[in-house]
């Protein structure tokens, strides 16, 4: 057996061996052994933050990551930038007739490689085998549920004139990763993929208690998309400086070569965070402390001007920072 | 990236806009209009913020350098008949949302057309390769710049047999559209900011005319920030000495004589046609058409689909736009109803149009 054929979703004895050979044993241990259909936790606290993903990259793998990590990046970071500790993922896969069984191998090695490393448990699964032409490979989704931070206080309606807005690192790598992979550039240096998790940088956040106002991930749309929803009918905007927006020389290259705006492109190890200039330079220090968040650098500020993202270019102009039209990248996350 | 870090040092953007303040005051009352030909230029304009740069009595307009932007509708309405039959249509993105006189490729698109999007022609040939039993239709749309790798194509289609691949052609050249520029006695630009890639193909040679029998200003630059304020600076110069000239700041990439061996591929692939350009009418001479012993790669020629004019929006004035008549601002459907969304005209869809430029970077920095 060296592919996945239909029967192995018939729920027959190829569903089970499937299950109990290639993915059960990868994850869960103890009472959670096999990924049941549903599973049985007792939280350690009262507040829950519950989020979920589904991810169609193409290609499945690329420099720097695969589907499987990002299954697993993806919706640990949606539940840390809403303020939660990531404790439980699900994962659901849904596979094509015909996938490689050594490709599978290598996505649901990433999904337990990173589920360890974020401390989180998957806890519950699903399988789905579809007919050749139904879906690219395999689709993955995942759903997170994660312990309130409770000395955190988000809302981006407390955004004030003179907050600090500071990312953790540099920008757009994923998504120039996978945009090349995906055309099949050839390029001594191409990009690589920067997903990760961001709950550390998170939880290092918290400490500095209510000065955070918000944070988010920039994934698809890239910083300019979040930081456009984020003023969103407010009476505030942000102005960004270019000359200290991070971005990684590849990534920079294969934008300057394809006329894309880095600003618009996604990254999935990176978290952005808006604070008050009190405690900017306290969370800079804490983030570049930490392996993830060693290219931290604060991008711009908090300005009176209803609802508008701007950058102040080096040049010495100004212009807009529109969001991105969507048909650019699609499918890159 | 060395190099684009080097080019936007913000101290010498500084020295530069204050010698641009000078060179504005020595200009005095008088008005000037420059325009910068090519649409990567008016990108970078609106991309770095440079307009805030420039003194106030020199104004910066577009020009006709934006190949989709001069692009008929009726091109699209032929290249939408040709997907309709079944062909697969393979295109450089901006053309995506152009819309033609009955919807763009990305409506055909969505409705099941099988259109497709290539950052480098060549990719097409192993599409089809791997398709053959179908046609495949690439746009040739552009300037010299993609003029070159156009050729390129038809002659490996040629060398490698592919005959499901043909082309359909509107592709132009820039130094027509100038002669254009210059005759029309309603347009009165100072000088020329010319394109920095197409330059490089077709070298800053081919612009003596407009210095030594127009009498305009004409200076080759490069598209980092430095470079255009600096392009400036010599356009400014030039008209303060009156001593119009060919002025190429950016020998870094472009010679005087261009690159030959591209030249002599459009040469060999392609012959001179009239054309029609959106806004601007038939400019003689501006278009590129298959030359006659590879006409069998010629997909209008193929498909029995001549393309004529199709039908512009008459409100939009891309036309005048193109044309530095006016400033995108000044089109009545600028920004409502006209928006990269839903745009009107082709000025609002490409990237490297002049209303899209004006929307994305400049509207309310104002
Ligand atoms: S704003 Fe829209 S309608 Fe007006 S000229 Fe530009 S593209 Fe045409």
């Amino acid at each position: 057996m060296s592919r996945i054929t239909l029967a192995h979703g018939g729920g027959g004895r190829a569903s089970r061996h499937l299950i109990e050979h290639e993915i059960a044993h990868r994850f869960a241990s103890g009472p959670l052994e096999g990924l049941p259909d549903a599973a049985t936790l007792s939280a350690p606290c009262t507040g829950l933050v519950f989020s979920t993903d589904s991810f169609v990259v193409q290609p499945l793998e690329f420099p720097g990551g695969n589907i499987g990590h990002l299954a697993v990046h993806g919706t640990v970071n949606d539940v840390a930038v809403a303020g939660g500790r990531p404790l439980w993922l699900s994962l659901g896969l849904i596979l094509e007739e015909g996938l490689p069984l050594e490709l599978l191998r290598r996505v649901l090695d990433a999904v337990a490689a990173a589920a360890r490393a974020c401390d989180v448990q998957i806890v519950t699964g699903d399988t789905k085998v579809v007919p050749r032409g139904q879906c690219d490979g395999m689709y993955l989704n995942t759903a997170g549920v994660g312990a309130v931070l409770p000395t955190l206080a988000l809302d981006r309606r407390r955004l004030a004139v003179g907050d600090r807005v500071l990312v953790s690192g540099t920008l757009g790598d994923h998504g120039m990763a996978v945009m090349c992979a995906r055309e099949g550039f050839e390029l001594a240096n191409a990009p690589r993929s920067d997903t990760g998790p961001v709950h550390r940088l998170v939880m290092a956040a918290a400490a500095c208690g209510d000065g955070i106002r918000f944070m988010r991930d920039p994934t698809r749309g890239g910083l300019a998309a979040v930081l456009d929803e984020i003023v969103d009918g407010l009476a505030v905007g942000v102005r960004l400086d270019e000359g200290h927006l991070p971005f990684s020389a590849p990534a920079r290259a294969v934008a300057e070569l394809l006329g894309v705006d880095l600003l618009h492109v996604a990254s999935e190890g990176r978290v952005m965070a808006v604070c008050s200039p009190e405690v900017a330079p306290e969370v800079l220090h804490a983030w570049r402390a930490l392996p993830e968040g060693h290219g931290a650098m604060d991008v711009g500020e908090v300005v009176a001007e209803p609802a508008s993202v701007t950058l102040a270019t080096l040049a010495g102009g100004r212009r807009i920072v529109d969001v991105p039209l969507g048909e650019l990248l699609p499918r890159i996350c | 990236m060395r190099l684009i870090d080097g080019f936007r040092q913000p101290r010498a953007a500084a020295a530069l806009t204050a010698e641009l303040a000078e060179l504005g005051t020595a200009l005095g009352a008088r008005q000037v209009k420059l325009m910068e030909v090519c649409g990567s230029h008016t990108m970078a304009i609106a991309r770095h913020g440079l307009k805030d740069l420039l003194p106030p009595n020199v104004r910066l307009v577009s020009g006709p350098g934006c190949p989709v932007c001069v692009t008929d509708p009726g091109y699209v309405d032929a290249a939408l008949a040709i997907a309709e039959r079944g062909a697969a249509v393979a295109t450089f993105g901006d053309m995506l949302r152009v819309p033609g006189s009955r919807g763009s490729l990305a409506d055909a698109r969505a409705d099941g057309a099988d259109v497709r999007v290539f950052y480098s022609p060549v990719q097409v040939l192993d599409w089809a390769a791997a398709d053959r039993g179908r046609p495949w239709v690439v746009l040739a749309v552009g300037f010299e710049t993609t003029a070159a790798p156009l050729a390129a194509l038809a002659l490996e289609i040629r060398r490698r047999g592919c005959d499901n691949v043909t082309l359909l052609t509107a592709t132009k050249t820039v130094p027509p559209a100038l002669d254009a520029l210059v005759t029309d006695p309603a347009l009165s630009i100072d000088g020329f900011l010319c394109p920095a890639h197409v330059s490089a193909i077709i070298g800053a040679r081919a612009y003596l005319p407009y210095a030594e029998e127009h009498g305009r200003a004409c200076v080759v630059a490069g598209f980092e920030p430095l470079d255009v304020l600096d392009g400036v600076r010599a356009l400014l110069t030039q008209l303060l000495r009156g001593e119009p000239r060919v002025d190429n700041r950016y020998e870094r990439v472009v010679r005087w004589d261009g690159n030959p061996a591209a030249q002599r591929a459009i040469a060999r692939v392609f012959r001179t046609v009239d054309a029609p350009w959106r806004g601007l009418g038939v400019i003689p001479g501006s278009g590129l058409a298959l030359a006659d012993d590879l006409s069998d790669l010629d997909a209008s020629l193929r498909f029995e689909l001549p393309v004529t004019p199709g039908r512009v929006n008459p409100a939009c004035r891309c036309g005048d736009v193109l044309k530095g008549v006016i400033d995108p601002e000044g089109c009545r459907l600028f920004g409502a109803p006209c928006t990269p969304d839903r745009p009107f005209g082709p000025c609002m869809v490409s990237s490297e149009g002049s209303c899209a430029a004006a929307w994305r970077y400049r509207r309310s920095t104002q």
